[in-house]
């Protein structure tokens, strides 16, 4: 900078840059300390008192399939068709082509490679179907099928499941599924009466505090995006600052969940990279507002700082 | 004799705590790091929101501490332990709220002027940080709350390559960062930023003249005459 520095600006310099010489006033860190920190304590107690916090018991694989069986049997029958979310996501669980969210050449997404892989049919339907006591016979049937065999059986049970009465798996027209409504009536049974829950959730371990497979699996349903939608919970309804009941969220994520209620990032594909990178710049910006001349200038402009310091300006 | 001075002519010191000791005390000594005065023109409400976020903090870190002393199920199944939570969470608002008014405090009044651009930058550093903790203690609730931030929140860390390596499913791996990773970043930005307000002092209004009454006339023993000096 030539000549003068600007005097918005982080050099060292000037009145500001400078131990001050002027007047003072008698100050007590510690007190203030005190103070502040107990009138935090009685809001933080009053707060807790009156409003206390969200405790929504969580979904299972058991209370989805007896609440809505239809919705279990048409997402299971998705997962070993891998025709649900989950199967077709790309990395980092799967490596569907196409699937990742670019901006140009910029593909993150893929470059991370598929680290967590996830195979639903086999994760989700037929290994758990292998640990029953009674292994369903129909397991080998589809495992010796052809991907085109397999593809036909699931696609025309999907369809007929949609077209039965309440989509009700018992009231499937009879057709050419093959194995698909045997595993299908097998898997729902296990997960009605909760074993489901556990063994994808172990693993075959006895410890797992991984639950990948069980939040993805809820996710491919309805089930638990109704319940959600029910809450305000989804992206469309500025999710991220709600909790279930009403309680206040992530509220300072709210620049965040704006840009996803507004085009071009309601409507992109790629809209979680976009506003990502949105975001980033703006933090970025943020950080560097001393070194950016026009940014570092506005509260010079808007003369907040009057008030501020209403008593020092006052008494030049 | 000025405390630098009196510094600068401390004898023979050439081992490094020695060295570390004189620096540490030019920087900061003690009457700036527990100041008993102010500049007059620090009389504001907006200067009790920065102690307000300290203070949330520390209730964060209390509540946080006795919720770890029972693990993730206590607060489901004892009133006690739901309240302890109740606090935990709270306390986090609070400390988010005083925090923005805080930073938009600090923005109208263009604090970084005057050398202070890293109290600035490390405020900035505070706020991101305080957001991925929160994030993640929101993916710890073990209740339906969590298992939705869960699934919806993977979706733009996956995008952008992170979800490969921060699995907001896996629960062993978020625990460790909500309780000691974390909690360990924050308290280490937060004491960075809060060491570098009392070295640089509190910044003076904008257009502040040398001048004005309350730099003019003010006796020659309220402070020392110190050379402008650029820290
Ligand atoms: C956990 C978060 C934070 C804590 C605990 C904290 C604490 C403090 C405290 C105690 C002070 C001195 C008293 C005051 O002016 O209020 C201060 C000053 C300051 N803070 Fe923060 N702060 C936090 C976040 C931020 C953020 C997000 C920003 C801005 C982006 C910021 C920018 C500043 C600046 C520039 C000063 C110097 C003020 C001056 O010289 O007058 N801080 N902070």
């Amino acid at each position: 900078m030539k000549g003068k520095v600007d005097p918005m600006s982080a050099r060292a310099v000037g009145i500001a840059g400078t131990p001050w010489r002027g007047k003072l006033r008698e100050y007590d860190l510690f007190k203030e300390l005190t103070v502040g920190v107990s009138v935090m304590v009685v809001l933080t107690v009053i707060l807790a008192l009156v409003l206390g916090s969200p405790d929504e018991p969580s979904v299972t694989l058991k209370s989805w399939a007896n609440a809505q069986t239809a919705d279990f049997a048409a997402t299971a029958t998705a997962e070993l068709g891998g025709t649900s979310e989950t199967a077709q996501y790309g990395p980092p669980y799967t490596n569907t082509k196409g699937a990742t969210q670019t901006i140009g050449a910029l593909d993150l997404q893929s470059l991370s490679g598929v680290q967590l892989p996830v195979n639903t049919a086999n994760a989700f339907v037929l290994d758990p179907l292998a640990t029953l006591p009674n292994q369903p016979t129909e397991i080998a049937t589809w495992r010796a099928a052809t991907k085109a065999e397999q593809a036909k059986w699931t696609d025309t049970y999907a369809t007929a499941l949609s077209k039965a009465p309440k989509s009700a798996p018992l009231n499937v027209k009879s057709g050419n599924y093959g194995p698909v409504p045997a595993l299908i009536g097998d898997l729902t049974a296990m997960a009605q009466s909760g074993a489901l829950d556990g063994v994808i959730q172990a693993q075959g371990n006895a410890y797992n505090l991984n639950y990948t497979n069980e939040i993805l699996f809820l996710g491919d349903g309805q089930y638990f995006q109704n319940l959600a939608a029910d809450q305000h919970l989804t992206g469309d309804q500025w999710g991220m600052m709600n909790e279930t009941g009403g309680t206040p969220g992530q509220s300072w994520l709210w620049l965040f969940s704006f840009f996803y209620q507004i085009p071009p990032f309601s409507t992109a594909p790629n809209a979680d990279l976009l506003v990502v990178g949105v975001m980033l710049i703006l933090t970025l910006l943020l950080a560097l507002v001393p070194f950016i001349p026009w940014l570092r200038r506005i509260p010079k402009w808007i003369p907040v700082h009057r008030l501020v310091w209403k008593d020092y300006y006052r008494k030049r | 004799m000025t405390q630098d001075e009196r510094l600068d002519r401390e004898p023979d010191v050439h081992t490094w705590t020695g060295r570390a000791r004189v620096w540490m005390l030019k920087k900061l000594p003690p009457d700036k790091l527990l100041p008993e005065d102010q500049p007059s023109y620090v009389a504001s409400w907006i200067y009790v929101f920065g102690m307000g976020a300290i203070g949330s903090l520390l209730i964060v870190i209390a509540s946080g501490v006795i919720l770890s002393l029972n693990g993730p199920n206590w607060y489901h199944i004892s009133a006690l332990g739901h309240f302890v939570n109740s606090l935990h969470l709270w306390s986090v608002e609070l400390m988010f709220l005083t925090m923005v008014v805080h930073l938009w405090g600090k923005f109208w009044m263009a604090s970084w002027r005057g050398g202070r651009a890293l109290t600035w930058i490390t405020g900035v550093g505070s706020f991101a940080v305080s957001i991925v903790a929160a994030f993640t203690g929101y993916l710890l609730q073990t209740n339906f709350d969590s298992q939705w931030i869960a699934f919806e929140g993977k979706d733009a860390l996956n995008a952008s390559g992170i979800g490969a390596w921060f699995n907001v499913s896996n629960l062993g791996q978020m625990f460790m960062w909500h309780v000691t990773l974390l909690p360990l970043a924050v308290g280490a930005i937060v004491v960075l930023h809060v060491v570098l307000v009392r070295m640089r002092g509190v910044v003076p209004p904008i257009d502040a003249a040398a001048t004005d009454s309350q730099l003019t006339g003010v006796p020659a023993t309220a402070t020392e005459p110190t050379e402008a000096k650029v820290n």
